[in-house]
């Protein structure tokens, strides 16, 4: 093959997104809104073709093109998969709500498809200023969608705060990424990595510094404890469609920076990082489980439980071990595929004028329909961890590499935050099954929606049988980095 | 072929059998639901009695045992196999079960189909908690029980049921939590495996077994439950509906007891031995406090609820006097306990079906208009207290026969139970069944029914045959015991 076409290889599905993305924004000038529907099937197609192209092209090794700025590995390839298959579950998910609020518009779509073309470059990341730039086109495109219902005064003020402070954090990460670049003269995350081994980090002043700014930075994205404070204003200001997709497919991209730059680079130092990990982990537990029992609205109880869960997906990673990475992959796969259900959830209940996302709405649902009552009593008790879920193998896995590194007091301190936690899932059961409907209307929706829904839901019982086979994908996608 | 996955067989029929009873969907199909479910109930009792014909009783070792790999990542195992303990408590899961299906056959009337299906999926997985081999999957089923159960309570239960359902689903969920982490350290310590016999060999010091079985205690206590984590149960047991009182009393607490049987004593006998006085203190607390507080209660699950803690604090009293009477008096007492406690569960609910009321005081002079009845529920009384001749006077005696080889005042005071039993027990009969008629309500009561002679028959000769003729059920366990005391007298610790 061509040297240049073998060198772009890996970069195939990431060029077919930005091509198509580009595409649509043109053809979906020329649509009139009868016809909109063309411009959500292609975005449709968009990610089943960068799919396509991610399964085929994977050679089995892992390789590096553009002198490492970009890697394809293992754990790359799965985190792109996941991301598509959220991310086309979100967009069909989101279809009859944006068609209801008048939001149906092509941009919605091309500005998704912006954001998983910044979450695969944040995939592949092996250079500081590439991993940054996955990140500020992901932030972008969200920031432009959480304002996408321009008229609506939370959706705005929600878009001010998340712009205003994910600029905070990303200042915070790009100064982090200056100082470690003044320590190791370069910015090559291997480069890095090789520079800081052998580094006492506890003399290095200016080490020390980048590596709590980057932590910042990190903590801020993930919406861990104490720089969580835009998490329940996003979540509940934004179009639940929106709210939707932040709260699923970014997730697994974070998932990426954070091995990306703590594994991937900063490995050596985990003895210094591993502690502050340790501080937020119990802090986002604490804070997210006992603040989202005093919600009563239901995209903010999911805001904070989203804290909590982060919370429980550090306890993988400040476990600094090859199994506590594959854990916390594991973690927050599982973590995306319940919020997207969860959401799914308030939008298959909401309909034209009216926004299910009280938890009042939810009152009597056996009533209204026995099986999505069903599948929402999955996705709560799954959320708590309670078997036989998937969420409770997410937390075993976690807990047990806590375990693993002799931090029992960790491991029970967890537990015991996640017995707080299963209240106010409970609370969701309890007024589904347990009282009369307040709303009696039947509940409209595609029959996509509704099938996928299903399958979204009962994923999380019928894995049981391949536990084993995730698992072990899980630990053997992060090998490359660990 | 069939005797290899005769356990497999056991806990998913009545797993996938109560998916198809809730496919009939809502109640116009809910005599559908109804057979199906009899037939599901009695197809999987059936399909545990080869597990009876076959058992080996001369061998302690596990047996019907499964194995397969589940999630290699992390050793764990689908394993499957039981002993001559879980056995039993295997046949009494699957006979209760039918009893409760047939008891609510006429009362339940709404969303029938789910409530019919959250019984057979209990079923399954309590089949899980006794015969899984695996401590992962274990806590599985042990975890997944609450799922049905909370909505079982909450659905069709009483006035303040979402209280009591929220009490139990935390209280038992918190309790368990630490075993798991108790499972995880273990795992690293077994050289990584979640195989319980295995941890039955690991070798642990004094301070790493007190922890474990501090942990143990909070999981196994809590479903037993002993004092003072046992105020979830009163509650729960009041505002459940019949059948549930009925999987509660007869089968949940077991899973407490079976706990301490199958972890605790085998994995931690240094720290059972250390902490036995705090266990038989909370046994003693259990069976005299509790017994005097039974005897005020104005409301009859209520009263049954009490005596229910007041007879588990049997079983672990023999549990933790570590000799064979003891422990044998103690598993008896466990079966027996299944069987009485239901029956009067269910006494109770015949009445209640009839006058919407578990007061005592609006009863009385029953037997006027009941005669059947009352006789059946003279039995079960009697059974209550102790009587000779019935399933709970086995039990009660062995296990004092244990605690006197133990200490003398252990036996007085768990003597004290057989004048408390037969008091609040038989004061509440004779409220309720004898005297004056005087509500008016009463004099329009109607005996029980076929239906109800049913399953008090079938209880009524499980109570007896277990109090005349012991022996099948002792020598079924007899050897496993044996094994559990040869294993509990080993010390761990590292000489």
């Amino acid at each position: 093959m061509n040297p240049i076409l073998t060198e772009l290889a890996p970069l195939f599905p990431e060029i077919f997104v930005l091509a198509m993305a580009c595409a649509i924004l043109l053809i979906d000038l020329s649509l009139s809104q009868e016809r909109r529907h063309v411009s959500f099937g292609l975005a449709l197609l968009t990610l089943a073709g960068a799919a396509a192209l991610t399964l085929s092209d994977h050679s089995g090794a892992a390789r590096s093109v553009f002198h490492g700025m970009f890697l394809d590995d293992l754990m790359s390839d799965v985190l792109k998969l996941g991301i598509y298959a959220l991310t086309f579950t979100v967009f069909v998910y989101s279809r009859a709500y944006l068609a209801a609020r008048g939001m149906y518009r092509g941009e919605y779509f091309v500005l998704g498809l912006f954001g998983v073309l910044g979450m695969m470059v944040m995939a592949s990341a092996g250079h500081l200023l590439v991993l940054y730039l996955g990140l500020e086109l992901l932030s972008l495109s969200l920031y432009a969608m959480v304002a996408f219902q321009r008229d609506s005064y939370p959706a705005t003020e929600a878009a001010m705060k998340y712009f205003v402070l994910g600029a905070l954090a990303s200042g915070m990460l790009l100064y982090g990424m200056s100082m470690l670049y003044g320590v190791t003269g370069s910015l090559d995350i291997a480069a890095v990595r090789q520079a800081v081994t052998g580094v006492s980090a506890a003399n290095n002043v200016v080490l020390i510094f980048g590596l709590v700014f980057v932590l910042v930075g990190l903590a801020f994205k993930l919406g861990a404890v104490p720089f969580h404070m835009w998490i329940p204003d996003v979540y509940h200001g934004a179009p639940t469609s929106v709210t939707l997709y932040i709260a699923t497919a970014p997730k697994l991209a974070a998932f990426a920076m954070v091995l990306r730059l703590l594994v991937g680079g900063l490995q050596d130092l985990a003895v210094a990082w591993q502690d502050m990990l340790i501080i937020m982990a119990i802090l986002s537990m604490a804070v997210g489980n006992v603040i989202a029992i005093a919600q009563t609205n239901l995209k903010r109880m999911l805001a904070y439980s989203a804290i909590s869960h982060m919370g429980f997906f550090l306890l993988g990673i400040l476990s600094a071990g090859a199994n506590g990475y594959g854990s916390a992959l594991f973690y927050i796969l599982v973590y995306a595929v319940m919020s997207l259900g969860a959401f799914g959830m308030v939008l298959l209940l909401s309909r034209a004028g009216h926004e299910a996302e009280q938890l009042d709405d939810f009152r009597g649902l056996n009533q209204r329909s026995p099986w999505y009552a069903f599948l929402m009593l999955l996705l709560m008790f799954s959320m708590a961890g309670v078997p036989p879920t998937a969420g409770f193998y997410a937390k075993l896995a976690v807990i047990q590499s806590v375990v693993q590194v002799d931090l029992v007091w960790l491991a029970a301190v967890a537990v015991l935050f996640s017995v707080i936690g299963a209240f106010y899932y409970l609370r969701v059961v309890k007024l589904m099954y347990f009282d009369a409907p307040a709303d009696t209307n039947a509940i409209q929706s595609g029959l996509d929606m509704r099938a996928l829904l299903t399958v979204n839901a009962l994923a999380l019982v019928a894995v049981t049988p391949w536990l084993g086979a995730f698992l072990d994908l899980c630990s053997r996608a992060i090998l490359t980095l660990a | 072929m069939f005797i290899n996955s005769a356990l497999s067989l056991a806990i998913w029929l009545p797993i996938v059998g109560g998916i198809a009873v809730l496919a009939t969907g809502d109640d116009r199909n809910a005599p559908l639901a109804r057979r199906l479910s009899l037939l599901i109930a009695i197809a999987s009792f059936l399909a545990t009695l080869p597990l009876y014909t076959g058992f080996d009783i001369h061998t302690a070792a596990m047996q019907f045992v499964e194995h397969r790999v589940w999630i290699p990542a992390f050793n764990i195992d689908y394993y499957l196999g039981v002993d001559g303990i879980s056995l039993l408590l295997v046949l009494l899961t699957s006979f209760s079960t039918v009893l409760v299906v047939i008891s609510a056959w006429r009362v339940i009337e709404t969303r029938v189909a789910q409530y019919m299906a959250a019984f057979l999926i209990m079923e399954g997985l309590m089949i899980g908690v006794f015969s899984a081999l695996d401590a992962i999957l274990f806590y599985v089923f042990w975890e997944a029980m609450l799922i049905p159960m909370f909505i079982i309570i909450g659905v069709w239960g009483g006035p303040n049921r979402v209280y009591a359902t929220f009490k139990f689903f935390l209280y038992t969920l918190l309790g368990s939590v630490l075993m798991l982490v108790a499972f995880i350290y273990l795992y690293y310590q077994a050289g990584q495996s979640f195989d319980i016999l295995a941890f039955h060999a690991v070798r642990l010091g004094m301070t790493e077994q007190i922890l474990i079985f501090l942990a143990f205690l909070m999981a196994f206590a809590v479903k037993v439950p002993m004092w003072p984590v046992h105020t979830w149960l009163p509650d729960a047991h009041v505002e459940a509906p019949t059948g549930g009182s009925v999987i509660l009393a007869a089968l949940m607490l077991k899973m407490g007891a079976y706990g301490f049987l199958r972890f605790s004593l085998p994995i931690l006998p240094d720290a059972s031995h250390e902490l036995a006085w705090l266990m038989i203190g909370l046994s003693l607390i259990a069976i005299v406090y509790i017994g005097l507080v039974a005897l005020v209660q104005e409301d009859m699950k209520k009263l049954i609820a009490y005596s229910s803690i007041a007879h588990m604090g049997f079983v672990t009293l023999g549990l933790f006097i570590f000799n064979a009477q003891g422990v044998e008096g103690a598993v008896v007492q466990m079966i027996s306990h299944g069987f009485v406690s239901g029956a009067l569960f269910l006494c109770v609910g015949v009445l209640y079906d009839r006058l919407h009321s578990r007061m005592i005081a609006d009863y009385g002079g029953v037997a006027e208009r009941m005669p059947v009845f009352a006789s059946f529920m003279m039995l079960f009384a009697m059974a209550n207290a102790g009587l000779p001749g019935t399933s709970g006077f086995v039990g009660e005696f062995l296990v004092i026969l244990g605690a006197f080889q133990a200490n003398v005042w252990y036996a007085v005071l768990a003597g004290t139970t057989l004048v408390f039993g037969a008091a609040y027990t038989l004061w509440m009969y004779k409220r309720v069944i004898f005297g004056a008629v005087r509500h008016e309500k009463v004099a329009t009561l109607e005996d029980a029914n076929g239906r109800e002679i049913l399953f008090l028959t079938l209880l009524a000769a499980a109570v007896l045959a277990m109090g005349l003729w012991p022996n099948p059920f002792l020598d079924i366990m007899h050897v496993s015991v044996e094994n559990l005391l040869k294993l509990t007298a080993v010390s761990k610790l590292s000489p």
